[in-house]
């Protein structure tokens, strides 16, 4: 009896570890917070003064030492450094303290203080709408579609944050697409034409295979332009070749998606 | 209980890989033209000779042709012929792509053409370079005179290709030929390709023609011209060379345009100092009246699926452009901005109205939705008006009038073409001078 029993809380307080590592929402919660618009901060400096990237390491160690661990955990290292020069000259620790403990507690008050971009208050509208969605079961079908539909924002970074590349290594790759794609003016500007293309590397960069994820949708009648803009996007990448890739960490980038969508550029 | 424990383990090792996908978005490109190499056609030795036409060059001829279409479309880059790698004859067959790519084309266009039993036979093909592959190729027989024609229906085929929109190279312009002193000046209507080439003069210029218009099927032209010392309506059948005054109005009749199923003429009725719109239809010879207000209601014209019409009038003090059903029925006004608006023409795609703004002075050719939003202004100059529409609903054609000669003296009207994004402004070249042009409709459907 007293085996089974250990036996059991043995296995259920692995459970318990096994839920709270892998399941994702919870690897994605502190990803979705808004700081990730300080990711677009960080990169310019990141680019522009590399070498300041280890002091601003120190920085964050001996504030982490400071603060209270939960905080430091819960916080990705993009949003310290953005928080970073509030929290220096503050000369009132507890004062500071106390604010951290509220932000974590209730994440909507980061909100107003970090958000900066607006691309980012149509993404709060699009999430608001699919918490109403949840309620009004009439919404729902709506709310999924839109979310699938809507224009791709920095929400992709956090798989990056999560896995692959460091902010340089996707800027580099990105600016690197950017130059070899030529955007087919032409296309209407109002229309939903995002093209994701899978991509399989070789380890110098090269590409072994190229997949448009959306391909049955090129040679439906009406989608004259999204096979236009797919091909378009293919030359690009084929062009481009070899992409870019980190030297390291092959495994993570072998696959890849890459998501073209003109809607900003044609709109000017 | 081991064998699960093992399981799930197991489990979270597979199921992470999962999220490990990375996503980049790419929401830049760069905007320059595309770069493309338009190989000369291969003339086959089998050729005949057919008298007053050159074979021999047409295979550059008609790459020519292609190669100022592209340049003119602002979309495309032509590369020159000279860094060219490979014979027109071997690239037709099969091109050494990677050659190719040296010169940094992304599309090629490939051909070849034999005449014989006097017919030209032309093909062509266009390869995706990058992707090292034929995206298209069509093979066209004509009689060898028509060469240039082809050439514009190459082209139209490679457009609506590489850009998924029906081209407006095999298209002609007809056009108000001006030439004299500005108190004494000659109009006569003509008619010409596209490009500027094969323009003929319709009339002799004795007497005045203003705004001519295509109908859909580009054989008929209604136009402005005088009877009896009185502005009318004129219609004028392009092949037979027959013209005729349109109805019996008791007084001067304009501004007219034919509805897009070519049944009926729309124009203005002016008696009394009052114009209105009124339509007549062609075959049955009825008289509608459209509008009824004391005000000038003109420039009428048909929105592509028959069931608007779009006209300006100063019913509210300045002229302004207004939208209403086609039987005259909830009049709404569209503009609302700073200036006078006039000559209304609605896109051939119907999405959007063109316009003249007028304002300190100034005109400006410009665009908006048919609700009167979305306003651009995409060309401003001292006096430009008269805008027309390309087929495919992207390039407007227009007319500008400059201070000429050497000290600034005299005046010249010219035909000027630019795209809606307000990009790519092009003077388009006629024999003389030109004003009110008219674009037709694609001649090859």
């Amino acid at each position: 009896m007293i085996k089974s029993v250990f036996y059991s809380i043995v296995f259920h307080s692995v459970m318990i570890l096994l839920t709270v590592l892998s399941l994702p929402f919870m690897l994605r919660e502190p990803i979705d917070l808004p700081p990730i618009v300080s990711v677009e901060l960080i990169q310019i400096s990141d680019k522009t003064n590399i070498p300041y990237a280890p002091k601003v390491r120190k920085i964050i160690e001996e504030t982490k030492k400071k603060e209270e661990r939960v905080v430091s955990e819960q916080a990705p290292p993009a949003a310290k450094a953005k928080e970073k020069p509030d929290r220096i000259p503050l000369p009132d620790e507890k004062k500071i303290e106390r604010d951290l403990v509220k932000k974590k507690q209730n994440p909507e008050e980061i909100e107003p203080q970090i958000r900066q971009s607006s691309e980012f208050e149509k993404k709060e509208i699009v999430d608001t709408n699919q918490i109403a969605a949840l309620i009004d079961k009439a919404k729902e079908e709506e709310a999924a579609k839109e979310k699938s539909f809507n224009k791709i924002t920095q929400s992709s970074v956090k798989n990056s944050f999560a896995t692959g590349l460091t902010l340089s290594e996707e800027d580099a790759l990105r600016a690197q697409i950017f130059g070899c794609w030529s955007v087919p003016l032409g296309l209407p500007y109002d229309d939903n034409l995002l093209v994701r293309i899978k991509l399989k590397l070789k380890k110098d960069g090269t590409i072994l295979n190229s997949e448009i994820l959306d391909h049955e949708r090129m040679n439906r009648p009406g989608q004259k332009f999204y096979k236009i803009l797919a091909e378009s996007a293919l030359r690009a990448v084929r062009l481009c070749q070899p992409l870019k890739v980190p030297p390291t960490g092959y495994e993570k980038w072998k696959e890849m998606q890459l998501n073209f969508d003109p809607t900003e550029m044609l709109r000017g | 209980m081991k064998k699960n424990f093992l399981f799930f383990v197991i489990l979270f090792f597979l199921t992470k890989p999962a999220f490990a996908l990375i996503e980049v978005d790419i929401t830049r490109g760069n905007l320059d033209p595309l770069p493309i190499a338009i190989s000369p056609l291969h003339v086959d030795l089998k050729s005949e000779n057919v008298d007053g036409l050159n074979i021999k060059d047409f295979g550059i001829n008609i790459s020519e042709i292609i190669e100022k279409n592209f340049k003119g479309t602002g979309l495309f880059n032509p590369l020159k012929k000279d860094a060219f790698v490979q014979k027109p004859d071997i690239a037709h067959l099969k091109p050494r792509f990677e050659d190719w790519r040296l010169i940094k084309a992304q599309a090629l266009v490939t051909g070849k053409l034999l005449v014989k039993d006097n017919k030209l036979k032309v093909e062509f093909r266009l390869w995706d370079l990058t992707a090292a592959k034929e995206m298209t190729a069509l093979a066209f027989t004509t009689t060898p005179s028509n060469w240039r024609r082809v050439a514009h229906i190459i082209s139209d085929k490679i457009y609506e290709r590489l850009t998924g929109e029906q081209g407006y190279f095999d298209t002609r312009i007809i056009y108000v030929a001006e030439s004299g002193p500005k108190n004494k000046r000659i109009k006569k209507l003509a008619i010409m390709d596209q490009d500027g080439a094969n323009t003929k003069y319709l009339t002799l210029g004795n007497e005045l023609v203003l705004t001519p218009r295509f109908n859909p099927t580009n054989q008929m032209v209604t136009y402005l011209s005088y009877f009896r010392n009185l502005p009318r309506v004129y219609l004028l059948d392009i092949e037979t060379g027959t013209q005729e005054v349109v109805g019996n109005f008791p007084g001067m009749t304009f501004a007219p345009r034919f509805s897009p199923d070519g049944k009926k003429i729309i124009m203005s009725f002016a008696k009394d100092g009052n114009s209105d719109i009124y339509t007549m239809d062609l075959e049955t010879r009825v008289v509608e009246r459209i509008t009824e207000n004391s005000a000038i209601d003109t420039s009428p014209s048909f929105s592509p699926d028959g069931k608007f019409i779009s006209f300006n009038s100063d019913r509210s003090g300045l002229q302004q452009i207004y939208v209403m059903r086609s039987d005259g029925s909830n009049i709404k006004r569209i503009t609302f901005g700073n200036g006078i608006y006039g000559t209304p023409v609605w896109s051939p795609r119907g999405d959007l109205i063109a316009f003249t703004k007028m304002r300190k002075g100034k005109f400006y050719i410009g665009v908006m939705r048919t609700d009167g939003s979305g306003e651009r202004l995409l060309t401003e100059n001292f006096y430009q008006e008269a805008p027309s529409w390309s087929p495919n609903g992207r390039v407007l054609m227009f007319y500008r009038e400059t201070k000429s000669g050497p000290q600034g003296k005299g005046f010249s009207a010219k035909l000027w073409s630019i795209d809606i994004t307000g990009y790519n402004e092009r003077k388009v070249s006629t024999e003389t001078d030109a004003s009110d042009p008219s674009w037709s409709s694609l001649l090859s459907k």
